[in-house]
């Protein structure tokens, strides 16, 4: 690791100052990529901008209408909490896949869905539920935040304050964990809502995405049988040590069956 | 006689004491005073020649007080690594040994090889300044697959070795198997891959070197498992040092499985360069370095063929192999896939004739070497695989064909074909107790329950035999062996009876502080606590080979049993004074010694008293003193043997393999600790999973990246991947070792991964799978399936 100087601010706005005042800075939430990457010398930040003095980043609120996380709130905290288990189940189950236990004590919601690492889970929660991605200067639609591998709609010195999501009617993850990683191989978020259904797939490409033709399948029949003959285009789709583009696309439709079986039951 | 603890009993670990509590001292826990951090910068690239070195920007950025490279090692006339064994082809030509040079000299052979050291006052300096250092490299195609190797046409290693073959070797009657061949009913036939791996102990290799020049004496501290060969290779090899003037310590030590008994280039480099910059030096490697750096195992690719009568009798097995050797030959490198290799293809069978050959491959690699079983394993799994596809092809039951075929217990004594007699053994005891431990009967009630869930279940057997306690030294010398192999042991009783042991193997994880004190508690009648086990050190233990190879109770503890054996023998002298009586009158039990037929007798505490304080004491005939030495050298290797039954749970759906029971039933002679022994057992069988399902070291083909280099693309074996497992012993005494041990370390390994292999393919016999290769991810099996054209999603 080469030295860096580091900050801990207690306001935003002092945060998104640093952030654009120093050059070649990072902030940093629950540094769980951030630092093994500094660990392998990789990245060589100048300065790191610690967000966890920030306490109004924190924690899950319910507006009965939608459910608010903080961008410091830990996957332990969203994966326990009984207010995201009652409304939104399958957010909560994404929340414990993630990692090891460690990985969800340290790692953010909010580090997660700015890093957008194309093999995350929180992606897929947060577009298959069509949040809104709650910043230090406006509101993004998740539909219009994932630009890719690990590219955001974020602009320098944009710090993400709250995730905001919608209550589905019903909603499911179904997580094929890479062998050594356990990030996702294939990880399948379908959610149903009184207008249609969302379904976004993380793991198999470049990022997270939507698959159309099975929202359009589970909007007329929200059951497992309807996606099953659904198959995935293999363009795009990653090839490596671990899985071929081919076999990825197959556990996209298995995943994203036991996705909505986990969402019916 | 205080509290004795035994052969037999399973006493807490000792060692856990310190470990669980923090207290260990590993390398990378030691300062010493003004020390300096080093860091190695290695090849990015898996071939290249090494046009320039310069060394300028390194030299001058903070901190920095020198940079090494192999210019600097021949400026200083240092040696090569030295291969610690030697092998020959069928016409008795020696193996090709290129010199192995601690710091790259004309070119680079693998990501990873070493180019330069950078010595520094603080790591993160040296670490920056390796950043900086310019090598000018002329990147050469790498060929990194041993079927690439030997093809015409490609990339050379080295000018001298054509073809990349360090040695064509072989073994055994290849005109009896060709005969066999000719009359047999039926010849099974089997090409297989044998994956590479990486071993991944919890800590990285590390070591600190010292010169102190007041007394010309060098330390270094080394995670290793053999200090004083270590010491040996080089001192006397490598660095021109007297052995006298060189201590090495291996401390604490967090795992081994192998990759830590070799002599590193590091080590010498280190140790080299503290002496160059007259300044202790500490480098502990990354996760990252290791993964590049430390030997890896396995790497076969093999095509065998068994030849049977129409009753399904093996009449002769032959097997063909291409080993990879990676890009330099490692201590034991060429030993391990023919030595270890060849001899075990007999296995529990009678198979009358057997012909190996294997050809040794140079590739750009990491040097390949001994991994838990280092060729035994790879043998258990061509045998244990052609028995199934024999059977199989046959329509004999998979377990009736290994009966028809094992080696009956009366049969012992039993020279196999290939070099090695088995001393004893019960392959059919084994057989039958696994049989019922895994409730194999109702298998097929299990099988209906998976189907039911839209699951293929499957059921693997594998037996094996295992040559270990290494070794026999002349036996091994006649093998190539450069060094003996046997054990050495000093039992030093203190005047107030307590004990000090020590012993040139070294514990990383074996248990050997709790196991060897019980044998001593044993012989000698002493209280548990009172006995200490020392090793690791040059300075205080008087030589040893080590701990690899299964040895360490089988020779170690031999060579303690005798010492112990001694100090008894010594302590009727003096008790004989003592008591007024004939020494051959004199018992000792339980920690007493007494004249037979009386009551007079005096305590274990009473006779080392006697013989540090000698007042009244036979100094004209013993000298004072209560402290033997044994070296041991075995008379033959062991053979631990047994069966494993491995029973897993296929998901068509996603091609995944769950491992859902696992039993084993071994035959590892007597048994001192049974904990520490099933802790033995459950860590070798879940190595072997790792093998069988999980665990794969991937290059790049043409770059020689290793593609797999961290534990985010390894996969190794995590407790949710495993079940609870069956672990159970039918012994048989080993006939030739003091106390009837035989050795229990690398069986589990051993067995495990073709009776998994074996379940998974069970599991998709119907859809026509012979063969699956290892591991067995669900990329591979779902590939399988597809091409079965199985109609997988059937909802």
């Amino acid at each position: 690791m080469k030295p860096f100087a580091y900050h801990q601010p207690t306001q935003i706005p002092d945060a998104a100052k640093l952030l654009t005042s120093i050059e070649d800075s990072k902030l940093v939430a629950g540094g769980m990529t951030l630092i093994p990457t500094l660990k392998q010398r990789l990245a060589s930040p100048v300065a790191l901008i610690d967000l966890s003095r920030l306490g109004s980043l924190k924690g899950i609120t319910d507006d009965g209408a939608t459910i608010t996380i903080g961008a410091m709130t830990p996957h332990a905290v969203v994966a326990g909490s009984k207010l995201v288990q009652a409304r939104i189940p399958g957010l909560a189950a994404l929340a414990s896949m993630i990692g090891d236990p460690a990985v969800r004590s340290r790692g953010t919601i909010g580090g997660s869905v700015a890093n957008n690492d194309p093999a995350a889970d929180y992606p897929a929660g947060v577009l298959g539920l069509g949040a809104t991605i709650v910043t230090s200067t406006r509101e993004i639609a998740a539909d219009k935040f994932f630009l890719g591998l690990f590219e955001t709609a974020l602009e320098p010195g944009e710090i993400i304050t709250a995730i905001r999501f919608p209550l589905p009617l019903k909603a499911g993850y179904a997580k094929f964990k890479a062998p050594a990683s356990r990030y996702a191989l294939v990880g399948v978020f379908v959610a149903k809502f009184a207008d249609g259904v969302r379904v976004a797939v993380t793991g198999a490409g470049a990022g997270v995405f939507r698959v159309p033709p099975m929202e359009a399948a589970l909007s007329q029949h929200f059951d497992p049988s309807a996606i099953a003959a659904i198959k995935i285009d293999t363009d795009g789709l990653t090839s490596d040590i671990h899985a071929e583009a081919d076999y990825r696309a197959h556990l996209v439709t298995v995943m994203a069956k036991r996705a909505v079986d986990a969402a019916l039951s | 006689m205080g509290n004795v603890i035994g052969i037999g009993a399973s006493p807490k670990r000792k060692e856990d004491q310190r470990f669980l509590t923090g207290r260990g001292s590993y390398v990378s826990d030691i300062k010493r005073p003004g020390m300096t951090a080093g860091a190695f910068v290695r090849s990015p690239h898996g071939h290249a020649k090494l046009r320039g070195i310069d060394k300028s920007a390194a030299l001058a950025a903070p901190g920095v007080i020198a940079v090494l490279t192999g210019d600097d090692v021949a400026d200083d006339g240092l040696g090569s690594l030295p291969c610690g064994w030697g092998i020959t082809d069928a016409k008795g030509v020696p193996m090709k040994e290129p010199p192995f040079p601690m710091l790259a000299q004309d070119k680079v052979r693998f990501v990873g090889d070493m180019v330069a050291f950078v010595i520094a006052e603080t790591p993160e300096q040296a670490n920056a300044a390796a950043e900086l250092l310019n090598v000018d490299y002329e990147v050469l195609p790498s060929v990194v697959g041993v079927l690439e190797a030997v093809r015409p046409g490609a990339p050379q290693l080295f000018d001298d070795v054509p073809n990349n073959i360090c040695c064509d070797w072989e073994l055994g009657d290849k005109a009896a198997v060709e005969a066999a061949f000719r009359k047999a009913a039926h010849v099974a036939k089997l090409s297989l891959v044998n994956n590479r791996l990486i071993g991944n102990p919890m800590e990285p290799r590390a070591a600190i070197a010292e010169y102190e020049p007041g007394t010309d004496r060098f330390t270094l501290w080394t995670t290793s498992q053999f200090p004083h060969v270590v010491r040996f290779l080089m001192g006397a090899l490598v660095l021109n040092i007297p052995q006298h003037k060189l201590r090495v310590v291996a401390p604490d030590v967090g795992g081994g499985f192998g990759v830590k008994q070799f002599h590193y280039g590091e080590e010498a480099v280190i140790t080299w360069a503290a002496k160059r910059v007259m300044r202790p030096i500490k480098w502990v490697a990354s996760r990252s370095e290791g993964y590049v750096s430390d030997r890896h195992g396995r790497d076969h690719v093999t095509e065998a063929e068994l030849a049977l009568d129409e009753t399904g009798k093996f009449l002769a097995f032959r097997v063909k192999t291409l080993a990879n050797m990676g890009g330099y030959l490692s201590t034991f490198g060429p030993n391990i896939p023919t030595n270890l290799y060849g001899p075990l293809l007999g296995g529990v069978y009678t198979t009358p004739a057997i012909y190996c050959n294997v050809k040794v491959v140079f590739t750009n690699t990491v040097p390949v070497d001994a991994y838990r079983g280092a060729g035994r394993p790879e043998a258990t799994f061509v045998l244990e695989r052609i028995v199934d596809v024999a059977a199989s092809e046959m329509g004999i039951d998979r377990v009736e064909i290994r009966r028809r075929n094992m080696i009956p217990k009366e049969a012992y004594p039993y020279q196999t074909p290939v070099l090695v007699q088995y001393d004893s053994g019960d392959p059919v005891g084994c057989l039958d107790g696994a049989l019922v431990a895994a409730d194999a009967k109702n298998f097929g009630i299990r099988k209906s329950e998976s189907a039911r869930k839209g699951k293929f279940r499957g059921l693997g057997y594998s037996t094996y035999v295992e040559a270990c306690g290494l070794a026999p030294s002349r036996f091994a010398g006649r093998l190539g062996a450069r060094g003996g192999l046997y054990e050495s042991a000093t039992v030093r009783v203190h005047p107030t009876g307590q004990v000090t042991v020590m012993i040139g193997t070294h514990n990383h994880g074996q248990g050997h502080e709790t196991t060897f004190a019980q044998i001593v508690s044993e012989k000698l009648g002493v209280s548990f606590e009172n006995v200490d086990i020392v090793f690791g050190d040059t300075d205080r233990v008087q030589f040893g080979m080590g701990t690899y190879g299964s040895r360490s109770l089988v020779v170690g503890g031999a060579a303690l049993s005798k010492a112990t054996d001694k100090v008894v023998a010594k302590g009727k002298k003096i008790a004989a004074h003592l008591l007024e009586a004939a020494e051959v009158d004199i018992q000792f039990e339980a920690g007493k010694f007494s004249v037979a037929g009386t009551d007079r007798m005096k305590t274990f505490e009473e006779i080392a008293g006697a013989a540090y304080v000698p007042h009244d004491y036979p100094l004209e005939v013993l000298e004072p003193g209560l402290e033997e030495q044994a070296y041991y050298d075995p008379v033959n290797f062991t053979y631990p043997g047994g069966c494993h039954i491995a029973e897993v749970e296929v998901d068509p759906e996603t091609g995944t393999v769950t491992l859902v029971n696992y039993t084993a039933v071994d035959d590892v002679g007597t048994v001192i600790n049974p904990m520490i022994v099933e802790g033995q057992l459950h860590g070798g069988i879940v190595q072997g999973v790792g093998q069988a399902l999980f665990e794969n070291a991937v290059y790049d083909e043409g770059s020689g990246q290793l593609l797999s280099g961290s534990l985010m693309d390894y996969c190794m074996p995590r407790a949710d991947h495993l079940p609870m497992m069956k672990v159970e012993t039918h012994s048989t005494l080993c006939t030739h070792t003091p106390m009837g041990v035989k050795g229990c370390g690398e069986v589990g390994t051993i067995g495990s991964p073709a009776a998994v292999i074996n379940a998974v393919v069970d599991a998709l016999s119907h859809l026509g799978v012979t063969h699956v290769d290892m591991p067995a991810t669900p990329n591979r099996i779902w590939r399988l399936l597809q091409n079965a054209s199985l109609p997988v999603a059937a909802e």
